[in-house]
């Protein structure tokens, strides 16, 4: 076995094992760093920008950047977490989010981001963009109003031949995802609910199916996002 | 199954990381990628059809419906604007009869607007089925629209041909070189071969150390230490290395690689091999922006004698073992490709979305091996240092900028061309070369860049004062700076990010938005203020130079030119949400035939 990697974040003083990351390291040593993109085991996008940290004055993705030994991290500085609210903010000027009427309300990661950061209002002015959705796969609805373009569908989900059924269409402003809709016509339902679960906002929905969790019992109904990890004080 | 499209699939070998190929192939043979040809290439190279639609929608040449026969793309860059674009671009929609991103009735004629396309010395310009047009006015339009109607071969619609090679055989373009400063390095005697010769009687780590010993850093505009960067390829693991050679030229104002590629080609393909030697790489690739495609039959034929005077190929300039060839690899319209490892991922038929780092190119770049990315004229420096020694190069230039440095100058300015100046030059000394008069404000290194008023015209071009990749616009003191130019970077920005970061994507919206209110008259202080820390934000949180510098053209005028902002702004009022009730109420009161009661 290597030896273990010793670095501070915050002045706390961490351990990780060689090759990991920032955030998976972080999670483990009992801190929160928030995430949208990441999902552990699977590839980082470094996409959300959420999880930046302050390395010896430069900002890093925590997902993307490996631990280095003797490295001091600033996570929960005003910069950073100013930073982090204003690209949540982001995300619901440029999409359409309409909590109440959202299937997965209660158990989106955006939302509950939302409340951890006690966002009121957004900072910057709506854009109300006219968006497409997909439903033409006989199991899911892609609501594209919701989409955060996060590529964990893209980056994690692949029929069992191990073609993608998600990949990105276009690029800048008018980046949206794309689903084969060949392909998404022979998923079961078990893998339809897994692409839902994967996803961590409402822009996939399973068809014919929904409201099966009561709201008030969902995942962030009661405790913010990140308790598991640590709560906020 | 049609049959040519699977005789291009097949001469790629199903090979999905020549995807690039295989669509930039279609595209010119069919004039757009129709849905059956999108089909056949998946089942062909076994991908997922989104797959294949990842790529293709992610590049603004390839189309996926027919475009017209003769498909205009005109120039819509702000130096393309200054220099008469909207007469001209008039004139063709009343000629053609349909507006821009329109096809004609009669699917003839297609009009398109597109980014820079490298000619800001000869603007306004439009490539038209790949050939390149030059000084268009309106006059010109009407023949031009005319030569369509009648069928005529692109080709022979030209009315004049270029200097130098534009005027050869495989070139026969209408583009000028604009060659305005020779310099010692670059255009200066050039014996073909000469260096080359000599670096095999050197061993590799000679080579290396007489680059290192140069200075010479990256000319694509980040300034890496070029003998540092090959060291560390070098150094790292991999079964097999890779020489990219950037030729991608997207940052507006910019066209020096454009003269590198028509006059000085052999020399650009022996710093390649030299290159190749140094690192032990046997492969080249040449990524070559599409709207050069007008270079291709030229450079190929390059190539090819360049392989029959073994200096490429086997064992060259007679040295065993050495064997080095290069590929032509072509982008399809995204600026955000000259980013090295968006390059390195288009090269592999992708989407040309810049890698997450580490791993750099020089640990894992093309084909997940050990990579190096430099410009093409750090490539064709190197093969004068090699020839004529660092000492010799360093004579040149300041402490920490040796040698000299391709300009591309633009705009208001008698001599607009290409300059090879000594780093160290002074602002105000270059732009009394240029011929500039009445300058408002010099936009340095492209929209990327910083846009500098008179206050900084004593400052030195070179990395320790100014440093830049090479372009000078130069904008009078009629334009209207921000809306002339400062929005037109930001819709540029908007247009030519790759999507995947937060801030990139929708901060670029939100600034030019912003800038927008107070261009309407809608502004109070507190806008100023707001834009100037969102524009902050863009610096440090996005993945890749483009998110980090997409705020530069606000910031960079906030800084240099406030009181151009200021005389916008009320200053009586604390807010002014910038929203037109009445306009947003103007379609239904017209519907029901009622005037607004506000
Ligand atoms: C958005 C963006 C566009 C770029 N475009 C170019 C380009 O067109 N040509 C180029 O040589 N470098 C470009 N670069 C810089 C490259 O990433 C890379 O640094 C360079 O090719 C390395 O070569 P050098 O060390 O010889 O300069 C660009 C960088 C960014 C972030
Ligand atoms: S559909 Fe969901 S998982 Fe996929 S990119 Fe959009 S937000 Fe992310
Ligand atoms: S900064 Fe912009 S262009 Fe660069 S990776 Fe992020 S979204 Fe793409
Ligand atoms: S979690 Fe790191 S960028 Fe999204």
């Amino acid at each position: 076995m290597s030896e273990k990697i010793k670095f501070t974040i915050d002045g706390k003083e961490c351990f990780a094992e060689p090759g990991q990351n920032i955030l998976d390291a972080a999670t483990d040593n009992g801190v929160y760093i928030p995430a949208l993109c990441h999902m552990r085991g699977i590839k980082p996008a470094g996409s959300c920008r959420l999880c930046n940290v302050k390395i010896a004055g430069r900002l890093m993705t925590a997902c993307t950047t490996p631990v280095e030994h003797g490295m001091d991290i600033e996570n929960d500085i005003p910069e950073i977490q100013g930073l982090r609210l204003a690209i949540i903010e982001m995300l619901f000027v440029e999409g359409n989010h309409f909590c109440p009427a959202c299937e997965k309300s209660g158990n989106c990661e955006l939302q509950a981001l939302a409340y951890r950061y006690q966002m009121m209002v957004p900072r910057f002015p709506y854009e109300f963009p006219v968006k497409e959705i997909d439903a033409s796969s006989p199991k899911l609805i892609i609501d594209r109003n919701r989409c955060i373009l996060c590529k964990r569908c893209i980056r994690s989900f692949t029929d069992e031949n191990g073609k993608n059924i998600f990949a990105f269409k276009k690029r800048g402003h008018k980046l949206q995802i794309n689903i084969d809709a060949k392909l998404s016509a022979n998923l079961s339902d078990e893998m339809a609910q897994k692409a839902m679960d994967i996803c961590p906002v409402g822009a996939i929905i399973r068809k014919e199916k929904g409201f099966d969790q009561p709201i008030g019992t969902r995942k962030y109904d009661k405790v913010p996002i990140g308790s598991d990890i640590k709560s906020v004080i | 199954m049609s049959t040519y499209v699977k005789n291009i699939i097949d001469k790629y070998n199903n090979d999905e990381t020549r995807l690039m190929d295989i669509l930039i192939d279609i595209q010119s043979e069919i004039g757009y990628i129709p849905n059956e040809a999108v089909e056949q290439i998946s089942q062909s190279l076994n991908i997922s059809i989104v797959d294949v639609e990842q790529t293709l929608t992610f590049y603004h040449f390839f189309s996926q419906k027919p475009i017209g026969d003769y498909v205009v793309y005109l120039n819509n860059s702000v130096v393309a604007n200054m220099m008469g674009r909207s007469e001209v671009a008039k004139t063709f929609e009343e000629e053609v009869g349909c507006g821009f991103n329109n096809v004609s009735d009669d699917g003839k004629i297609g009009l398109y607007s597109t980014a820079c396309i490298g000619m800001s010395d000869q603007e306004p310009a439009a490539i038209i089925n790949g050939c390149v047009f030059t000084k268009l006015s309106p006059a010109r339009v009407k023949d031009i629209v005319a030569d369509m109607r009648a069928g005529k071969n692109v080709k022979e619609m030209f009315n004049e041909y270029g200097d130098g090679q534009n005027n050869s055989e495989l070139i026969k373009s209408m583009v000028f070189n604009n060659i305005r400063k020779r310099g010692e390095v670059l255009f200066s005697d050039y014996e073909n071969g000469a260096a080359l010769k000599k670096v095999v009687t050197m061993t590799q780590d000679e080579v290396i150390e007489e680059v290192k010993t140069s200075y010479i850093r990256g000319r694509g505009g980040a300034g890496f230490p070029t003998g540092l960067k090959w060291d560390f390829c070098r150094k790292s693991e991999g079964e097999i290395r890779y020489l990219i050679c950037n030729a991608d030229e997207g940052e507006p104002g910019t066209f020096k690689e454009r003269v590198i590629l028509t006059e000085l080609p052999k020399m650009l393909f022996e710093g390649m091999a030299i290159a190749g030697y140094a690192l032990d790489a046997k492969n080249g690739v040449l990524y070559l922006r599409s709207e050069y495609t007008y270079l291709k039959d030229y450079l190929e034929n390059i190539i090819q004698e360049l392989r029959e005077t073994n200096q490429l190929g086997e064992n060259i300039a007679g040295k065993q073992g050495f064997d080095f060839d290069i590929r032509i690899q072509f982008g399809a319209g995204a600026y955000v490709c000259g980013e090295e490892s968006a390059l390195i991922e288009s090269a592999e038929g992708k989407r040309g979305e810049p890698r997450n780092r580490p791993p750099f190119p020089v640990q894992k770049g093309y084909m997940q091996q050990p990579t190096v990315v430099n410009n093409a004229e750090t490539l064709c420096s190197v093969v004068k240092i090699l020839l004529k020694g660092a000492d010799w190069y360093t004579m040149m230039g300041t402490r920490e900028s040796s040698g000299t440095k391709l300009i591309s100058v633009s705009g208001d300015c008698r001599y607009p061309g290409v300059y090879e100046i000594e780093w160290g030059l002074r602002i105000r000394d270059m732009l009394e070369m240029v011929g500039a008069e009445d300058i408002q404000a010099v936009q340095v290194g492209g929209p990327s860049g910083t846009c500098i008023g008179e206050r900084s015209f004593k400052r030195t071009i070179c990395y320790e004062d100014f440093p830049t990749g090479g372009s000078m616009m130069i904008i009078d003191n009629k334009r209207n700076l921000l809306k002339d130019v400062v929005k037109h970077f930001m819709d540029f920005f908007i247009e030519e990010s790759c999507g995947s970061c937060v801030p990139c994507r929708a901060l670029t919206v939100i600034l030019k938005n912003k800038l927008q209110k107070i261009l309407d008259g809608n502004g109070v202080m507190n806008d100023l203020t707001e834009l100037k820390k969102w524009c902050n934000m863009m610096k440090q949180a996005n993945r890749c130079g483009l998110g980090q510098t997409a705020a530069n053209p606000i910031l960079t005028t906030l800084e240099n030119f406030p009181e151009e902002y200021e005389k916008l702004i009320n200053k009586d009022i604390d807010f002014n949400s910038g929203f037109d009730l009445s306009a947003a109420v103007g379609e239904s009161c017209e519907a029901v035939g009622r005037t607004p009661n506000l």
